[in-house]
């Protein structure tokens, strides 16, 4: 190691905006948006890829940005849990389905849960119970339990059917 | 937890890889898909002081189905290999495992290569490779080599790959001859790392007797081990073949460990039920094959 960090300069179109910042290579993308973007939606939990807290969208796929050096991302689309909201200001459909099954309660898992439906129902739009299930599977909730956060995958699947029919 | 600091390289071309890789060796890491590498940093279990991060070479994603084999690059990730259709068709099971690698979120970073470099035990596609007598391609600054998976894998987390070489590709062979292969597991949860998992391969003649069956096992041993059990069910037909003797043959013949997730015993028991049930699933799809 030089005794001077080496720097890099890094941009991603974070929902939709292009942002950067100047940042050393470990620069962990979880903290490069939260830190550098100051986007504190994503949350961090665990660090090492376990409870899905720190999920978000890389060129719409879900991915653990606690995973990922920024650098190694440097000009990808990002989306974070702020991207998923509805237009002018109103909750999205997962968000929306969230508050109606109350699929939260501390919401510190949620932004994770928020990301990695959406991409989900993109996929899969009309999921059953057990694929409901299955598409939550690699995320962590200790407090709200389970139930409703499957529920809430099939509300947010309901709300975005009605959106499409409008 | 954060990563120590490491000087970053990023080539955009396989010779620039392997370049850099021969400067810093032996002080250098590839960072491929960091779904095993980035945790360890961030927990400081490892602190390399170079990684070269092969993202950027392009000419490294892919997934190519021959009729006799499926080779996929180093920066094909799980989700691609998973997704494809053409490698489907010729080896289903590569998607049937892959659908046990992991979340979907980490099959979308983690690559296939990573994990067979990675050489953990208790990953699916090290048995898998194993299994079907794949083979690795290594390449250095001064050479490329091919090297069978009994080779390449040496020990827990450990290969014969030498600090300055790239992993560039794996070749799955199709199992020849009326064959079909299974993959099951038990974990905790779908998805997490399997508490014992196996991979079958059985083999029928063209009166659909058994001609060969063998398995390979996740979290059952330091490496990938691979099994031949056909003298238990050799010359029977693939529906009266007595698969609970070739379960029991291999169940004699693993030696697991204890962890905190399962007593040795206990895995024992799974490997006996768990090979039974995929030896008949692989004998009834291989009957299914048209000849
Ligand atoms: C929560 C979680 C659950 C998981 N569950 C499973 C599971 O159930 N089963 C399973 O098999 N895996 C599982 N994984 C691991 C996952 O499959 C990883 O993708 C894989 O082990 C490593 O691939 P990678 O591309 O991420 O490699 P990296 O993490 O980037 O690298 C891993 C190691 O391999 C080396 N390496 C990688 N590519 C090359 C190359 N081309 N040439 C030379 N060396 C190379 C690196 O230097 C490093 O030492 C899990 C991971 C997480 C975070
Ligand atoms: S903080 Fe990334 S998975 Fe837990
Ligand atoms: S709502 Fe508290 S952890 Fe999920």
């Amino acid at each position: 190691m030089s005794a001077v960090e080496e720097l890099f300069e890094v941009t991603l179109v974070v929902n939709g905006v292009p942002r950067s910042a100047t940042v050393p290579a470990r620069r962990l993308l979880s903290d490069f948006l939260r830190h550098d973007l100051e986007l504190t939606g994503t949350h961090v939990g665990c660090e090492h890829g376990v409870c899905g807290a720190c999920t978000v969208l890389v060129d719409g796929r879900p991915i653990r940005s606690c995973l990922q050096f920024a650098v190694t991302v440097d000009g990808a689309e990002v989306t974070t849990v702020e991207g998923c909201g509805g237009a002018d200001g109103e909750l999205g459909p997962v968000q929306q389905a969230f508050r109606d099954c109350h699929g939260l309660q501390c919401g510190f898992c949620t932004p994770g849960f928020v990301t990695t439906i959406t991409a989900y129902l993109e996929e899969h739009p009309a999921p059953s119970d057990d694929e409901a299930r299955e598409a939550i599977a690699g995320n962590l909730c200790r407090c709200t339990g389970y139930q409703n956060i499957v529920a809430s995958v099939l509300r947010a699947a309901e709300l975005r059917a009605e959106e499409a029919g409008r | 937890m954060k990563p120590a600091g490491f000087t970053y390289h990023r080539p955009v071309t396989v010779d620039d890889a392997v370049a850099v890789l021969a400067e810093v060796s032996p002080a250098g890491k590839v960072l491929a898909g960091g779904q095993s590498l980035v945790p360890l940093l961030n927990m400081r279990l490892a602190a390399p002081e170079h990684l070269v991060d092969i993202n950027r070479l392009s000419e490294l994603a892919y997934v190519r189905a021959g009729g006799d084999a499926v080779t996929v690059g180093a920066l094909a990730r799980h989700a691609d290999v998973e997704r494809d259709d053409a490698a489907y068709a010729v080896l289903p099971l590569l998607r049937d495992t892959l659908r046990h690698v992991a979340h979907p979120t980490i099959r979308n970073r983690g690559t296939t290569v990573g994990s067979i470099a990675h050489a953990d035990p208790a990953g699916e596609l090290t048995a898998v490779l194993a299994l079907l007598g794949g083979t690795v391609t290594l390449r250095s600054a001064a050479a490329e080599r091919t090297v069978t998976a009994a080779d390449f894998f040496t020990g827990p987390m450990s290969t014969c790959a030498d600090a300055g070489e790239l992993v560039t590709s794996v070749t799955f062979p199709v199992p020849e001859g009326r064959t079909g292969a299974v993959w099951t597991e038990v974990a905790r949860r779908h998805g997490d790392y399997a508490v014992c998992g196996t991979g079958t391969v059985v083999t029928l003649d063209d009166d659909l007797r058994v001609a060969g069956a063998r398995a390979a096992f996740v979290s059952m041993g330091p490496e990938p081990v691979v099994l031949d059990v056909t003298d238990a069910v050799a010359g029977a037909t693939h529906d009266t073949a007595d698969w609970a003797a070739a379960g029991r043959l291999a169940a004699g013949r693993l030696d697991p460990e204890d962890d905190i997730h399962a007593t040795a015993d206990y895995r024992t028991h799974l490997a006996e039920v768990l090979t039974t049930r995929a030896l008949r699933d692989a004998a009834r799809r291989a009957a299914e094959v048209a000849p």
